[in-house]
């Protein structure tokens, strides 16, 4: 019973942290993007002003179950992937459900989202949706081979699939994996550019042509779930990144700075940058990307 | 404790349209030549986004519809559409002297000239065109009326639907839409 508590307690914290600092997170990339246009910009807490209104709006559209059933997979996909990732070092005070083999589960989950909003944003029947899911679909693919190569290329070298072992062994060895296995690192970081779908690789959600691509039927409260699962998302996949990377962090504030720092790098390359076409992005993320991830598994396997 | 009393809806309401307030997500429905002034007030001269001024893409998405100039009867009809595709709460903003009384258009004969009787409008923004500092001020002007719970446009094109029908119907000749039942 107290086990129970304590792993409850721990969930409902982690989601308040994660909420917190993703959507802040999301209202400095506003703040910067506009200091990088000569603008004066909203303040850094404007997505929290955006996230309260979309959430008291009425909502009366109706296309189908799996229309509403859309952002719910995706707020499912980011919670759980946010319970499975580690979020401090020690593990006590967000008691989080990570197991072994964890790292292999989390590649699965993390598609989920992603297909259940396909399902959802093809019954709305709008066209701009249709052509956002395939847009999406196909960045998927281009992404997510670097991104399995760095991982399946960190379980050879080190053989392991918990997130926590790679964390122990950083913290026993005193050396980040980001300089044991650079060339993993290089890959994982870019396919992160993808994953974030910040410019050029926004060709899914471009409002200029696609009118905000599978989201344009979902107004108010749809998109309430899905700005705040995007932020809950955005937090798991960069303390992912610390984790496995950066020797995780041992209390929040080195956590904050590690991750910020880490947002940077998508987010400063999104806003010097115009938008690639789909066929672009994907022959970005088989070219460069794919081959660090190829010398990573090299690297593994004979060193 | 009632949750339910009048005095707690009352907290809920105040904390909500604060929100509200600070978050305008546009459609900028480009109809005339007003549509020129709102790429000067978006960017960084102006910068509406420093008062949470922001473009939606699509209708489901925006709170406030910008109406930029004049309307012909053929566009009235897309705008109808438009508003009706909205999600409650949502504000009209008429922009320009066309919206008003017609400007300039005043003896067209297929331009509409007074906009609030075929749609409920929060805002006219006076000008042949608004500067980009108008358009601001029409925005600081909703901001205050949504702060004060009287920017109610929405309520009263349910409440004066006929009204609002019958007019709509009298300028459109071909009438297809679908009907709803709110």
């Amino acid at each position: 019973m107290q086990e129970i508590l304590q792993y409850t307690w721990g969930a409902l914290v982690s989601f308040v942290v994660a909420f917190t600092v993703g959507i802040t997170y999301m209202g400095l990339n506003r703040k910067i993007t506009a200091r990088v246009q000569n603008r004066i910009g909203p303040p850094w807490y404007q997505n929290f002003f955006d996230v309260l209104k979309l959430g008291s709006k009425e909502t009366s559209i109706h296309h189908g179950v799996m229309q509403h059933m859309g952002p719910a997979f995706i707020m499912v996909t980011a919670v759980m992937s946010l319970l499975i990732i580690p979020i401090l070092n020690d593990n006590r005070f967000f008691p989080n459900l990570n197991f072994h083999g964890d790292l292999v589960f989390l590649l699965y989950i993390m598609v989920f989202g992603p297909l259940g909003m396909a399902l959802g944003a093809g019954q709305t029947g709008n066209p701009n949706s249709a052509i956002g899911v395939t847009r999406g679909l196909s960045q998927m693919v281009g992404f997510e081979i670097p991104w399995v190569m760095a991982l399946v290329a960190l379980m050879i070298q080190y053989k392991t699939t918990s997130i926590v072992d790679l964390m122990n062994l950083q913290a026993e060895t005193g050396r980040w994996l980001m300089f044991t296995s650079p060339f993993a690192f290089l890959a994982a970081v870019l396919a992160m550019l993808g994953m974030f779908r910040y410019a050029p690789f926004d060709i899914v959600g471009a409002p200029q042509e696609l009118a905000s691509g599978p989201m344009s039927e979902n107004g108010g409260k749809y998109l309430f779930v899905m700005m705040s699962a995007g932020s809950v998302f955005a937090f798991a996949k960069l303390t992912l990144y610390v984790d496995l990377f950066m020797g995780g962090a041992n209390n929040l504030i080195i956590l904050v700075v590690k991750t910020f720092i880490l947002y940077l790098i998508p987010m400063l390359y999104g806003i010097v940058s115009p938008r690639y076409r789909t066929e672009q992005a994907i022959r970005y993320f088989w070219g460069w990307p794919s081959l660090f991830g190829l010398l990573a598994i090299l690297q593994a396997v004979f060193l | 404790m009632m949750i339910n009393d009048k005095n707690s809806q009352k907290i809920v309401d105040i904390i909500q349209n604060y929100a509200r307030k600070h978050s305008l997500w546009i459609l900028a429905y480009g109809t005339g030549c007003g549509a020129i002034e709102i790429p000067p007030t978006m960017t960084s001269r102006y910068d509406a986004e420093r008062l949470g001024v922001r473009g939606a893409a699509t209708p489901r998405q925006a709170d406030v519809l910008l109406i930029t100039g004049y309307l012909t009867t053929k566009t009235l009809k897309r705008v109808i559409r438009v508003y009706e595709q909205m999600q409650d709460p949502k504000y009209v903003i008429g922009f320009g002297s066309c919206t008003i009384n017609g400007g300039m258009y005043w003896d067209s004969y297929n331009t509409i000239k007074a906009l609030d009787r075929y749609l409920p409008v929060d805002v006219f923004i006076n000008g042949c065109m608004p500067r980009p500092e108008a358009v601001l001020a029409g925005f600081a002007k909703l901001q205050e009326l949504i702060q004060a719970g009287k920017a109610d446009g929405a309520r009263k094109y349910k409440e004066n639907l006929e009204w609002y029908r019958a007019n709509q119907k009298k300028v459109i000749p071909n009438w297809r839409m679908p009907e709803y039942n709110w």
